[in-house]
Parts: structure tokens; C-alpha cells; sequence
């Protein structure tokens, strides 16, 4: 099954990458750029036919391994 | 006293710390990440660089090296742990130490001397130095700003001024026991007054007085 994993870095954590496009968008004049976020996503193929399943082993993952709990949060996507 | 410097695939510094160990009078050798067995040394060192490419996030795929579980051992038991620059990301990532590291603030990567001021001697990197003395050691990262929301990390040295955006402005924190510590700049790098400072001494020596025999 397809996967997308988005990894959000939490609010209240700087950003200094999001931060400097910000500003090179004002530069540009796209000032109604307000806020922007880098974030990352993951594609992944995972095998298995229950999509609940996929979810809940994905989650896993991200709690293990691709997100920093201690930075980022993280959405998991299964296409159906 | 026998120290153990971890050697993981992209870590560069490690023959700098084996210098300055032995340079300071101590037995130390190098072991491969792969290592499982740590029982013969008193203390482990983990070098800066960029293990396994940084991939992920710093130190994230080095802490599933099989070493970290000696690391882990060792922590628990209260032998004295010292990461350096990448060292302290794993560290991070392990859960041996708390918080995280981001990007310098500019996002430039940095590398110059730095002060630092010693403002807890509490620990395996600072038992040897007094609080309040400042020591002049290079910095060499670009994700060197450390973030701790749970703010229970305990900074033993503190950028004089801020070069990067460091929570505290800190440049190296221990845990409550004080015999695990992440440092940022490299302490190894000023072990001699012919590469512009041996202010580094002090830091190496208070990791050997911490050592006792396993």
C-alpha cells in the first residue's frame, strides 16, 4: 500500500530554514506569505492489505525511528 | 584506565580524541560501531563527524549501532560517556541525554573559536575546571543549537556569546548523575597552544579524573 509520511516540526521549535524562504518570499513581494514551514514527507510502499493495520505499523515507525519526538510531529497518509 | 572511542561509518574526529587522550596519559582505542562488547573500558568517547551521512536526522541512524547498547550499559552504570559534536546528537537521539539539535540560527555552518564559560563542574567534561573559568575551544558544526523543551538538562558549559541559537546558550549538557555529557565544540581539537589554544586539556582531564576502573 502507498504511504505518506508528513514530519511537522512542532510549532513552538524554530525553524531557521522556513524562516530565511519566508523572507526571501517577501523579497520577491509575496508578503501574504504569513507563515513557512520545511517539512518533510516520506513516500513509502509498505506490504499488507489492511490499511488500519498499515496506519497503526507506519505510526510505529515514526515513533521509532523517522520523527523526533522531541521535535516533530508526524501525520501518516495510506492511499486507498 | 582504558577509554573506548567509538568509530561509526562518516565519523571523523575520532583520531583527534585518541591524541589527546593519549596525549593526557590514557589508554585509549578505537572500536568499530559494530562492537558489542565494552566491558574492558572505564569510560567511552563518541566523536564528532557526520555518521552515516546524517541521513534522517544526526545521530538518528548511529544509535541503532549495536555499540550503543554497551553505551547505554555503561551510562546506566554511571562510567563516564562523553559525546562530542555528532557524539552529542546520537546521545540525543539515544535518550541518554534530553533534547535535540536543529540548525544554527543563520544556517551557516561554523567553524572558529569559541569561549565558553564553565558554569557547573558537576560533570565528567567539567570536573576538572572551575566554575566561572572561560576556555577558548573551536566549534564545528551546522546543526549545533540545542532545544529542550522538558528543560531538564543540566548545562555545565555556556557560549559566552551566542553563536547559534543553543537553548541556555549552551555548549555542553550532563545528565543528573553528571557522567553523561554532550559537548558541542571540540574540546580535542585545542590540546596544544600550536593550534591556537589547550584550554581542550581541561576538559580531557576532567574526563580521566572521572574514570574509575570498571
Amino acid at each position: 500500500m502507498r504511504v505518506t509520511v508528513t514530519i511537522n516540526r512542532r510549532p513552538e521549535i524554530a525553524d531557521p530554514e522556513g524562516a530565511t524562504v519566508m523572507r526571501a518570499l517577501h523579497e520577491l513581494g509575496y508578503t501574504e506569505a504569513a507563515t513557512v514551514r520545511m517539512d518533510r514527507v516520506i513516500h513509502m510502499e509498505v506490504d499488507g492489505d489492511d490499511a488500519d493495520e498499515v496506519r497503526s505499523r507506519v505510526e510505529e515507525m515514526c515513533r521509532q525511528l523517522l520523527a523526533n519526538p522531541v521535535l516533530e510531529d508526524f501525520e501518516v497518509e495510506v492511499a486507498p | 584506565m582504558r577509554v573506548a572511542v567509538a568509530v561509526f561509518p562518516g565519523v571523523n574526529c575520532e583520531h583527534d580524541v585518541v591524541y589527546a587522550l593519549r596525549a593526557l596519559g590514557a589508554e585509549a582505542q578505537l572500536v568499530w560501531h559494530r562492537e558489542t562488547d565494552l566491558s574492558d573500558f572505564d569510560g567511552v568517547i563518541l566523536p564528532g563527524g557526520f555518521a552515516h551521512g546524517d541521513y534522517l536526522r544526526t545521530g538518528a541512524i548511529a544509535r541503532l549501532s549495536p555499540v550503543m547498547a554497551e553505551v547505554e550499559r555503561m551510562a546506566k552504570q554511571g562510567a563516564p560517556v562523553l559525546g562530542i559534536c555528532n557524539g552529542w546528537q546520537m546521545l540525543c537521539e539515544a535518550g541518554l541525554l534530553p533534547g535535540a539539535h536543529i540548525a544554527n540560527r543563520d544556517l551557516t555552518f561554523i567553524c572558529r573559536f569559541v569561549e565558553v564559560e564553565v558554569v557547573d563542574a558537576r560533570s565528567c567534561l567539567t570536573a576538572a575546571a572551575r566554575p566561572g573559568q572561560r576556555l577558548s575551544i573551536p566549534l564545528n558544526s551546522y546543526q549545533g543549537a540545542w532545544v529542550d523543551p522538558t528543560r531538564s538538562g543540566r548545562v555545565v558549559l555556556r557560549y559566552v556569546e551566542d553563536p547559534n541559537g543553543s537553548q541556555e546558550r549552551a555548549a555542553a549538557v550532563t545528565n543528573e548523575r553528571g557522567n553523561v555529557v554532550g559537548v558541542m565544540p571540540h574540546p580535542e581539537r585545542a590540546m596544544e597552544d600550536v593550534l591556537g589554544s589547550s584550554d581542550g586539556q581541561t576538559l580531557i582531564e576532567g574526563f580521566l579524573a572521572s574514570l574509575v576502573p570498571a
